[in-house]
């Protein structure tokens, strides 16, 4: 398949978007792809741009985390021991059908603006996936890894570091690679929705302004960072987490 | 066996009692802050009274009706793009890496532009839920309409059916999984986008409500209005699994 054939239509529907945004065919607030690039030109110039982008990531990343970090923990606990998983479990479980977003406001009761909020919520989105992924890599566990490890007469620590998660550490990354492309869209959506820094609020902010070719211009930048940072978890997937691939069970 | 599990049920019954009582005692004895945290009883009141005195039906109504609207919208139309695109591999050739590109925009950035040529409104949150929505049922089902069996398609092609008959008796049984699947991720972002746009847009509805109760410092009725669309969530699943075996039950035969 070649590769051009992709790129053929988006490049098509630009090429008319801009000859139909010239010849005055379609309303101001459509903008036009030859204005975007110049307006997100001037924000990269002047440091807006990359300012927004670095307060995303900082807290998509953060976020991400205390997620994985929770999200490991919880799981290690409820998939060693079957009594937690049965005593713990349902009340874990009852907090997940709530929507992320419907917590930013409690969150901003308890933290104000700032990281701290942002941060609370992406964890709280990104955590679920990893917390079932782990529960099952750990119950899938071969049995005779565990028998060995009580041969050995290991404490609970060293079984963990030692046998449990090495062999589950391939399942428990297809979790966090969910959980990371949950990350960004919820950091942009907290800051659009309420808190005043990075990406959202700068297209917030712009949209305020009426700054129609910077609001696309954001926009499209977001989606492209969305896709790099999708590109990313590939090549790591790819390059580094592969030789853990086979020993997920 | 079933005494144990039933034992199983009521330790973790009451594991979430005694917690619920903690965080009671805790913020009856002033331990807690009561603004942040108030008492599991006063929230339980809170949600008691939207429901008795019927100030909850109003907002729950406008917040389902536009997540509604706006799946169905998005279901509709990417089950039909994706019956189109998935099944031509031609379409798919020039248009999956566009759909791919799409996949991971954050959807809610749509916000800003929809309010720019939309303007605030009805239109406008349907839409923006509708965009948000449409790439889990459009990609499920291109993945779903791809990978149907070759024998299939050989059998179809023997019996002379024509492509609509082709799609409606094969490749859309065939494909269903893949399209709940997709429906399902994209009933939970439909919620989630409707509430998005309250209260970004100022729409009415629960997510309006519920940033209004924490900006007025009223937050056990903000706590009720979390249980109630942690509720609207798990029960809208609920609905839509209920949905998906009854049309699934065949395959389930098949596999015994």
């Amino acid at each position: 398949m070649a590769p051009w054939r992709g790129l053929l239509i988006p490049g098509l529907l630009l090429i008319c978007w801009e000859i139909a945004a010239r010849a005055t065919a379609i309303p101001e607030a459509l903008s036009r792809p030859s204005l975007m690039i110049e307006a997100i030109q001037a924000s990269s110039l002047n440091g807006a741009l990359m300012l927004a982008t670095l307060q995303t990531l900082q807290t998509t990343l953060l976020g991400l985390l205390l997620a994985t970090t929770l999200g490991i923990a919880v799981g290690l606990l409820l998939g060693i021991s079957p009594l937690l998983n049965a005593v713990i479990g349902p009340s874990v479980e009852a907090f997940r059908p709530i929507p992320a977003i419907a917590l930013v406001p409690l969150a901003l009761l308890l933290f104000g603006f700032g990281i701290s909020l942002e941060v609370s919520i992406i964890a709280f989105a990104c955590v679920w996936p990893i917390i079932v992924v782990t529960i099952a890599a750990v119950q899938g566990l071969d049995e005779r890894l565990s028998q060995i490890a009580r041969g050995l007469e290991f404490s609970l620590f060293q079984r963990i570091i030692k046998f449990i998660l090495p062999a589950t550490i391939g399942r428990i990354w297809v979790g966090i690679r969910i959980a990371a492309g949950i990350a960004l869209i919820v950091a942009v959506t907290v800051e659009i929705v309420v808190n005043p820094r990075g990406l959202g609020y700068a297209m917030i902010f712009a949209q305020q302004m009426l700054q129609v070719d910077l609001v696309y211009g954001y926009v499209v930048w977001t989606g492209i960072l969305g896709w790099l940072l999708n590109l990313l978890i590939q090549l790591i997937d790819q390059n580094w987490l592969s030789r853990y691939a086979v020993s997920g069970r | 066996m079933t005494l144990y599990r039933f034992a199983m049920r009521l330790a973790a019954l009451a594991f979430a009692l005694t917690l619920l009582m903690l965080w009671q005692l805790l913020a009856q004895s002033n331990a807690i802050s009561t603004v942040f945290f108030p008492p599991p009883s006063r929230s339980l009141q809170a949600l008691y009274e939207l429901f008795a005195s019927g100030r909850i039906w109003q907002p729950l109504a406008a917040t389902l009706e536009r997540m509604a609207f706006g799946w169905v919208l998005a279901s509709v139309a990417g089950l039909v793009l994706g019956a189109l695109i998935g099944s031509s591999r031609l379409l798919r050739a020039y248009l999956e890496p566009t759909l791919e590109f799409f996949r991971p925009l954050p959807a809610s950035a749509i916000i800003p532009p929809a309010i720019l040529i939309l303007g605030l409104g009805q239109t406008m949150a349907v839409s923006v839920i509708a965009f948000a929505a449409i790439w889990p049922v459009l990609l499920g089902s291109v993945h779903g309409f791809k990978l149907i069996d070759p024998r299939l398609t050989e059998v179809a092609r023997s019996l002379e059916m024509t492509r609509f008959d082709f799609l409606k008796k094969i490749a859309l049984p065939s494909a269903l999984p893949d399209i709940f699947a997709g429906l399902r991720i994209s009933l939970a972002v439909s919620l989630i986008l409707a509430v998005v746009v309250e209260m970004q847009a100022s729409q009415p509805g629960l997510g309006q409500n519920i940033l209004l109760a924490q900006r007025t410092y009223r937050s056990p009725e903000l706590y009720a209005g979390i249980v109630v669309l942690g509720l609207t969530g798990y029960l809208t699943n609920s609905v839509l699994t209920i949905i998906e075996n009854r049309l699934l039950a065949w395959r389930q035969a098949y596999r015994h």
